[in-house]
């Protein structure tokens, strides 16, 4: 559905060059849902305003939807649906005009745009305020018009910028919903998003992208792998600093990090790990404040390619 | 045909927002309302003093009043098209197949829309005051603000485009506008005015409109300045056009 090589973007700014997005390789497969997860300016939005033709690429080649990006943009717009991370719906319009315009501009004629508008309200739960203007919606009910704004026309590909981004609890869960439901009829969804837990949840296929570059592709199960075994985290009270020496040189331990005066172990096997742990450090006279052992996540992941957490760059 | 198709829908749209908001419709129809009850009676008194061209007061202001309607009216458009790129909805049009040029000739034929309408509420106003229309003199009139308003809406919905922020649109398009207005001869006949000013106003496109909507309006119809005001103003439209959907279709980055 999309395959892009090289694709790179780079905007020219008064104090030099900005790479946005510095050569992404990507293969989305139809009927999957993909998801690019990045910390604030790794470039997500640049690429999807790309892959929808909105900004012009600076190099590289990108097929979307079957046409050629570059020299078939008009083709790629009628096959593809995308949402903006700020959104698309006018305050002075209501929820039901903007579906239907955006349906007449898709060719539909007034029946049957009239028609799959009222449809989407909907499905979407937003019968009840669909004829009302868009500033009265509430932050989900915007956020639900712009992704129904974005089907309207049925669309093969959905761009999704941030569906989840600012919404609540309850509100967040309603978007999963949604999103799921559209990978069960058969749509592929490309969506970015800051959430780790999101993109766990949601999508089939995952690329991770920092500073304008990829750097880790794979299913949420694949990635997780790569970081093979366990994560043991110790809360020692005080500085890290004595726990980290006597840990350091153990065998049973592949990788140690300290981030938050705790430590992040990589280890084979949790089980096994952490009554060693607790000796080594008990025997050294060094109180435990927390122990924690997990399954690898893709904070992990993401930690491991770029030696940041995500969670500290996110807002 | 998916032009005139795209721009009917876009022009639908735009006047359904126009008219959903009272305060915009209710400002339209006073402002030429304020001009005729609080300007055009000090006229009345200048009227006889030498160099002053002949038909009457009215006849003499109400034709330059409509061009600068149409200048004012124009020139305001670009904020709401910057309150609505930041709402996002022209990106979304332009991933939609909608015809660029369609974008922004929907919404220049409602501005024509309202300019019109307001044209002639003020000259149906004006005629209790001694305004003396002509068939011609009026679609004249009404032809010359539809390309003003086609011309000029369309510079400022590409210059909303460039600069993206009212604080440097309002700058820009005030103090483009003043010195065009000056320079018309639309408050005062440029016959009033010292040879210089006369000679910078001729670079005024607008001054060519504001000659040949007097002309029409005191009876000199088949003038060859009406024809020049009227083929100045078309191309002021065409140039406007093509500056305005080139914007239209560019990265709005
Ligand atoms: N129009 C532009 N002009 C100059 N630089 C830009 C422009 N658009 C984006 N950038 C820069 O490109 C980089 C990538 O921005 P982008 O919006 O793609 O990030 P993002 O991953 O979508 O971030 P976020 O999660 O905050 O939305 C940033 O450093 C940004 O400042
Ligand atoms: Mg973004």
């Amino acid at each position: 559905m999309i395959h892009t090589k090289g694709l790179r973007r780079t905007f020219k700014g008064r104090r030099g060059a900005v790479e946005a997005v510095a050569g992404v390789d990507l293969d989305v497969l139809g009927g999957q849902t993909f998801g690019f997860l990045g910390p604030n300016g790794a470039g997500k939005t640049t690429t999807l305003r790309m892959l929808s033709t909105l900004l012009p690429v600076t190099s590289g080649q990108a097929t979307v939807a079957g046409c050629d990006l570059r020299h078939q943009p008009a083709k790629v717009r009628e096959r593809i649906g995308y949402v903006s991370q700020e959104g698309s719906s006018y305050s002075e319009v209501t929820g039901r005009r903007e579906l239907t315009m955006q349906g007449r501009l898709y060719g539909m004629n007034r029946a049957v745009a009239d028609k799959r508008a009222a449809e989407l309200l909907e499905t979407l739960e937003l019968t009840d305020c669909g004829d009302r203007k868009t500033k009265t919606y509430s932050g989900g009910q915007k956020r639900r018009l712009d992704v129904g704004i974005g089907l309207m026309h049925l669309p093969d590909l959905l761009f999704l910028d941030e569906p989840t981004t600012g919404l609540d609890p309850q509100s967040r869960a309603r978007m999963w919903d949604e999103v799921r439901r559209l990978r069960e009829s058969g749509t592929t969804v490309f969506l970015t998003t800051h959430y780790l837990e999101e993109a766990d949840a949601l999508c089939d296929r995952i690329a991770i992208i920092d500073h304008g570059r990829i750097v880790a592709e794979g299913t949420p199960e694949e990635l997780k792998r790569e970081i093979a075994g366990d994560v043991v985290l110790v809360g020692p009270e005080g500085s890290p600093d004595k726990a980290r020496d006597i840990l350091k040189g153990q065998d049973f331990i592949r990788e140690l990090t300290v981030e938050n005066e705790v430590l992040r172990l990589y280890v084979d096997r949790g089980e096994t790990a952490l009554p060693q742990i607790i000796r080594l450090l008990d025997g050294a006279g060094i109180n435990l404040a927390t122990l924690s052992l997990h399954r690898p996540s893709l904070d992990d992941v993401f930690f491991r390619k770029t030696g940041r957490s995500l969670r500290e760059t996110a807002p | 045909m998916k032009l005139l198709r795209d721009t009917w829908l876009m022009f639908v749209r735009y006047f359904l927002i126009f008219i959903g908001n009272p305060a915009w419709v209710i400002i339209g129809v006073i402002q030429p309302v304020l001009y005729l009850l609080l300007f055009a009676p000090l006229l009345k008194s200048i009227v006889h003093i030498p160099g002053f061209p002949p038909g009457g007061a009215y006849n003499v202001f109400v034709p330059g009043l409509l061009i600068q309607l149409g200048l004012f009216g124009a020139s305001g458009v670009g904020f709401g098209l910057i309150d609505e790129l930041r709402s996002g909805v022209i990106e979304r049009f332009r991933v939609t197949p909608v015809s660029r040029l369609a974008l922004l000739l929907g919404r220049a034929c409602r501005d024509i829309l309202t300019l019109l309408i307001q044209s002639l509420i003020l000259m149906g106003l004006a005629i209790p005051f001694g305004l003396q229309p002509t068939f011609l003199g009026v679609v004249v009139m009404l032809g010359l603000v539809a390309l003003i308003g086609l011309g000029m809406s369309s510079l400022a919905y590409a210059a909303a485009l460039a600069l993206k922020d009212e604080n440097s649109y309002a700058p820009l398009v005030f103090t483009l506008s003043l010195p065009l207005l000056l320079l018309s001869g639309v408050l005062l006949p440029l016959q009033l005015a010292p040879q210089w000013l006369q000679d910078i106003a001729k670079a005024n496109p607008l001054s060519y409109a504001v000659t040949a909507a007097r002309d029409v309006f005191n009876g000199n119809g088949g003038s060859p300045d009406v024809w020049k005001g009227l083929a100045i103003m078309a191309a002021l439209a065409i140039v406007g056009i093509a500056i305005g959907a080139r914007r239209f279709s560019r990265a709005i980055a």
